[in-house]
């Protein structure tokens, strides 16, 4: 069997699209998935009463249901309740909704990791707890969890795959067209396998620098 | 007009452990008040309370208004500084951040005015050139005199020291003490946990001697150091006479 060098070049246009959209879904699946897990963690720490259990019931919901089975519910069940959103929105919801919960835990950890004489040095001085939130613990809670957000975020970005399932053209979908119209299954893959290393790589390696880079504007040194 | 702050009958228990039985005390203005007493009797546990970060039971006023639970505790720490014996700076923020965090966001001060007070403070106590500094750039008794900043910068009316220098190595304790030092002479009022008995004589308008959750004995400076009353405050101080006069050994 041969290798389709020139059956590979011409796909490489709708693959370079499909990698666009890769990552602008990965960018802002990680960007609404850090807001709602800003939200909920400053829910959880302030122990808002009522919204405290909610929060807890959705973590826990979206942390122990797969990823696919979560798209499929906004993409194929939401529209009986009147809800029809496409796939690219769904995406988008599925995405945020997975990932707003684990970067939860993650901040909630990075929460629990700055002491409680921190927090009194804090309330010392008058600030509320409010204040307390946004002034002192975030950002220590933000340093202390870099590691774990970042694997997270680069978790996210891999998890967009799971979108091809709703006919959103991203790589895997792309790479699944082709397969199944021409059946160049090794070239595709080879393809698809290339551009993941191109986007992983670097992103691991800029994820890494920025994480020296904010602990040492954090802390000083 | 009443005692700045005033305690009566006021009490506070961790679950089964009663950690303060009972207390009556007046703090006048411009007093300094030094407590000391063995470990575990309360004393930190005392100052707490005076600020809100442990609530007990019965008759508590500052500047004449009762606190409880309810009360809006955020106003009143703006009137009371206090300092933690591990300084607890803000490790992600600069010297000048930690100093001007309160005044800015729960003062709402200007920050022109606030940072030339902040600059002013720094200076007097010795630290004018560290603004731009953060806290692990600086030795331990650099932080504590920061961490002193940072509460006086808020212009509080009583500055609470729970053994501010008992983390510092030796040559770092006069420098923090002589700052405090100077704020009991510009008529501050002060209330002081320590362990160094020296320095609580020499700045001390009054000593409180706690004693199992108790203030077992109160009195002048000079008067209580060299006669003491109760058994437990003579035997207190023959402890640390001793450490201070430890024999050659033959
Ligand atoms: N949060 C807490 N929960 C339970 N017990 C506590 C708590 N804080 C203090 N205690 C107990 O209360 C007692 C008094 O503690 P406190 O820290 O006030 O003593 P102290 O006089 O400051 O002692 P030291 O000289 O060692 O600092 C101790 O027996 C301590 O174990
Ligand atoms: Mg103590």
């Amino acid at each position: 069997m041969t290798f389709d060098w020139a059956f590979l070049l011409g796909t490489l246009p709708a693959f370079f699209r499909a990698l666009g959209l890769t990552v602008e879904l990965g960018l802002i699946a990680i960007a609404t998935s850090s807001l709602v897990a800003l939200l909920c963690s400053s829910v959880l720490l302030l122990r808002l009463p009522v919204l405290g259990v909610l929060v807890r019931a959705y973590v826990e919901l979206a942390r122990n249901t797969p990823l696919l089975i979560q798209l499929f519910f906004i993409y194929f069940a939401l529209p009986s309740l009147g809800l029809k959103l496409s796939g690219y929105s769904s995406a988008i919801v599925a995405l945020t909704f997975m990932g707003g919960a684990y970067l939860t835990e993650v901040l909630r950890a990075g929460i629990e990791a700055v002491p409680r004489t921190q927090v009194e040095a804090g309330m010392a001085i008058g600030l509320s707890r409010w204040q307390l939130f946004r002034h002192v613990i975030l950002p220590q809670a933000g340093v202390f969890s870099l590691p774990a957000l970042f694997a997270n975020f680069i978790f996210l970005v891999k998890e967009t795959t799971v979108v091809s399932a709703v006919a959103v053209p991203e790589l895997l979908y792309t790479t699944k067209n082709y397969i199944g119209l021409y059946s160049k299954t090794y070239e595709m893959l080879a393809v698809m396998t290339a551009l993941c290393v191109l986007l992983f790589v670097p992103l691991s390696l800029l994820f890494r620098a920025l994480e020296r880079r904010l602990r040492h504007a954090q802390f000083g040194s | 007009m009443s005692a700045l702050i005033e305690l009566s009958g006021f009490s506070k228990r961790f679950g089964d452990t009663q950690v303060l039985r009972e207390i009556d005390l007046r703090v006048e203005r411009g007093e300094v008040v030094v407590i000391i007493g063995p470990s575990g009797c309360g004393k930190s546990t005392l100052l707490r309370c005076l600020n809100g970060l442990e609530i007990g039971e019965g008759g508590l006023q500052f500047a004449g208004e009762a606190l409880d639970a309810g009360s809006d505790w955020s106003r009143v720490r703006q009137r009371i500084g206090m300092v933690f014996q591990s300084y607890q700076l803000f490790p992600h923020m600069t010297v000048l951040e930690n100093i001007l965090l309160g005044p800015l966001q729960v003062q709402k001060r200007a920050r022109a005015e606030v940072q030339a007070q902040a600059e002013a403070l720094l200076t007097r106590v010795g630290l004018g050139e560290r603004a731009g500094a953060y806290p692990r750039e600086l030795s331990g008794g650099q932080q504590q005199r920061i961490a002193i900043v940072r509460a006086l910068c808020m212009n509080p009316e009583v500055m609470l020291f729970d053994e501010v220098t008992a983390a510092l190595d030796p040559e770092m304790v006069k420098e923090v003490l002589d700052v405090i030092l100077d704020l009991a002479d510009g008529g501050m009022t002060l209330l002081i946990v320590t362990h160094e008995m020296a320095f609580a004589r020499a700045v001390a308008d009054r000593i409180l001697f706690m004693d199992e959750g108790r203030i077992a004995e109160e009195g002048e400076p000079q008067a209580f150091f060299s006669a003491p009353r109760t058994a437990r405050a003579q035997q207190f101080l023959e402890r640390f006479s001793y450490l201070q006069n430890v024999p050659r050994r033959k």
